[in-house]
């Protein structure tokens, strides 16, 4: 039996692969081992239906949340266009499955390739320009591609929008709600694990290096444009991936989601959640989420109050108010965001009584 | 042949328009490098401020000008001490979001207090502005922003040309540790260009009300249809943002006129996109050099 690893009281990593380890203490293991358990097996059985729809709408937004993590996080490459290429995604899954009529299990991955190779060429304006000027062009992206989701009525039927049959995995119904959270947080599982071993590797390395600095990067002999592209790749495939579930899951879908306003929410999730950090983009999804609902039942609740009609529709911007001070709060008091609360939580937890 | 003269003046005005709203944000970029994602909505709250006082106030129109100017004045200087400051030297992306999370906080505040309807101002301008040229007729509106437009024009060049501040603010544009060292005020050099820029955004506000009419939506619209502006102009450059502006304008409502109304929209980002691939700092703007 080997022995129980603990924290070490500094940092004496005597190997590169001892730093590279994703779990640095036996804990870390089992605490993950209880959360999937946690997850798979109790969640689905003990939250009504209400919850477990926002709990699988938290899964499908925090696959697309890592991915933009890892353009915007690890690569630094700022996009503002993350919403559309959701968008995208989920149209590809569902012109596949009625136009196609491809099986879930291949129209999902299609999906996030087709959005995977849109990404690569809206990433291309990124071999000559960054910063500011990059994402000026990604928001050009995004108007561009809300623009052709209506406009080309043969393949996407305007804004009238595409209804999807129900999908089936080996003969089972995934009409269910309880049925799709496991397929949703299967993949979530699946996504997560792949990102975080994806930093580990050289590509991840090379992602991080052309963020910190991509002149030295470059010097360095990282050839930065492909790399960029790959990035843009990758982080289009998450979200075209999270776009083919939220179209499955939501059976019918028209353009009207995926514009700006959702491509913010994406970069306000992995604000409040942390930037280049795989779990704060997962606290900053659920944080978002649980935030709007929580202010749409305010608002409706403040509805049923008020007597008269007018009295409602001026309360309802509210909720748009207390958005954007969240986010600038969450910017202006704690820039690293949630995962670096969860850290100092867990590290004053842990050096107890001695934290400081 | 008179369908063309009527684009071309529509053209010409909504560029002018979309000009003068660029105004406000290369003044920021200029001196401070932020991407300004509010902009739409600090020319919406100027315009509604102008809208409070005119109407609901009943204040004689040029002492509800003044006021509006003053007011937006000082709002841009508290965005600057109290959001941007602290931000100072922190991530690119975090400056953005920033400033949209501004934008989604003024919107929503906006439509609390004056809803999502169309707003509009008592007519004020004399009615000898209208011009007619045969069959073309330009309102007397398009007249009064050219000539605000120009006469704004005309300050903002001799103010960054020979004013002292004029002169901070270009060498902190350039490069800041060496204007630091050299003792200007980096901060209020900050404040300051935040001040006017939402003073110019005021203006902007104001002529475009007194076009279309205020709606929150669409003034913030406006403001999103800057960046395909400033980044054919070249984001640093005055007389780029004007040229600019004019030609987004006309290629605006020569799609609309002669194509589908359907592109209109989407024009300005295509030809963003090109002109990003192929001349990345715009018409006018500092080429900036990077070798490794």
């Amino acid at each position: 039996m080997r022995k129980l690893q603990f924290h070490p009281c500094g940092n004496f990593n005597e190997t590169y692969e001892r730093e590279l380890t994703i779990f640095e203490t036996d804990f870390g293991r089992l605490s993950m081992l209880i959360g999937l358990f946690l997850l798979f097996a109790v969640i689905p059985f003990i939250t009504n239906e209400y919850i477990l729809y926002i709990i699988n709408i938290i899964g499908i937004y925090a696959i697309a949340a890592i991915g933009l993590n890892l353009l915007i996080g690890y690569t630094g490459q700022i996009s503002l266009g993350h919403g559309a290429f959701f968008g995208v995604g989920a149209y590809a899954a569902a012109i596949l499955a009625t136009k196609a009529s491809c099986p879930f299990l291949i129209a999902v991955p299609a999906a996030g390739l087709i959005t995977a190779l849109v990404g690569m060429i809206f990433g291309l304006p990124s071999a000559r320009l960054k910063h500011l000027y990059l994402c000026i062009a990604t928001l050009a992206g995004q108007f561009i591609i809300e623009y052709v989701l209506v406009q080309w009525e043969s393949l996407t039927e305007g804004a009238e929008g595409i209804s999807i049959p129900t999908a089936t995995i080996f003969g089972i119904d995934l009409g269910n709600d309880r049925v799709f959270f496991y397929v949703i947080f299967i993949c979530f599982a699946v996504m997560t694990w792949m990102a975080v071993n994806l930093i580990r590797t050289r590509y991840g390395r090379a992602f991080i290096a052309i963020r910190d600095n991509d002149q030295a990067a470059e010097g360095m002999g990282i050839p930065i444009f492909p790399y960029k592209l790959l990035s843009f790749a990758i982080s289009s495939f998450y979200a075209g991936f999270a776009g083919a579930l939220f179209a499955y899951y939501m059976i019918s879908i028209t353009p009207e989601p995926f514009n700006l306003w959702l491509s913010i929410e994406y970069i306000a999730m992995i604000i409040i959640g942390g930037l280049g950090s795989i779990p704060g983009s997962v606290f900053g999804t659920i944080f978002i989420v649980t935030l709007s609902e929580i202010l749409s039942h305010i608002t409706e609740y403040l509805m049923n109050i008020s007597p008269s009609m007018s009295g409602a529709i001026t309360i309802a911007p509210l909720r748009e108010f207390v958005f954007g001070l969240a986010i600038i709060l969450f910017i202006i008091f704690e820039p690293k965001g949630l995962a670096e609360v969860w850290r100092i939580v867990r590290s004053s937890f842990r050096l107890w009584p001695f934290s400081y | 042949m008179e369908f063309f003269f009527q684009i071309l003046i529509n053209g010409l005005s909504l560029g002018f328009l979309y000009a003068l709203a660029a105004l406000g944000f290369v003044m920021i970029f200029k001196s401070s490098s932020v991407l300004n994602f509010a902009h739409g909505e600090l020319m919406a709250i100027g315009a509604f401020l102008f809208l409070v006082l005119s109407t609901w106030a009943n204040l004689p129109i040029w002492l509800a000008f003044l006021i509006t100017l003053a007011g937006s004045f000082s709002l841009g200087f508290i965005i600057e001490r109290f959001f941007l400051r602290p931000l100072i030297g922190e991530a690119l992306i975090e400056v953005i979001m920033l400033t949209v999370g501004l934008a989604i906080m003024f919107k929503g505040l906006m439509l609390f207090v004056f809803g999502g309807d169309i707003h509009s101002y008592p007519e004020f301008l004399p009615q000898a502005l209208t011009l007619h040229w045969g069959a073309v007729e330009v309102p007397g509106v398009n007249v009064a922003t050219f000539i605000v437009g120009l006469i704004f024009l005309g300050l903002f060049g001799f103010f960054f040309k020979y004013s002292s501040q004029g002169i901070y603010m270009r060498s902190v544009a350039d490069n800041q540790p060496a204007a630091m060292a050299l003792g200007v005020h980096v901060r209020r050099v900050f404040a300051i260009s935040w001040a006017i820029a939402a003073l110019v955004c005021a203006m902007s506000g104001i002529v475009i009300g007194i076009i279309n009419g205020i709606n929150v939506h669409e003034v913030s619209a406006i403001g999103l249809k800057v960046f395909p502006v400033v980044i054919l102009g070249g984001l640093d450059s005055i007389g780029g943002a004007i040229i600019g502006g004019l030609i987004i304008g006309l290629l605006e409502t020569f799609t609309g006129g002669y194509i589908s109304t359907g592109l209109r929209e989407v024009v300005p980002y295509i030809v963003l996109i090109m002109i990003l691939m192929v001349k990345p700092y715009g018409l006018f703007g500092l080429v900036e050099i990077e070798r490794v």
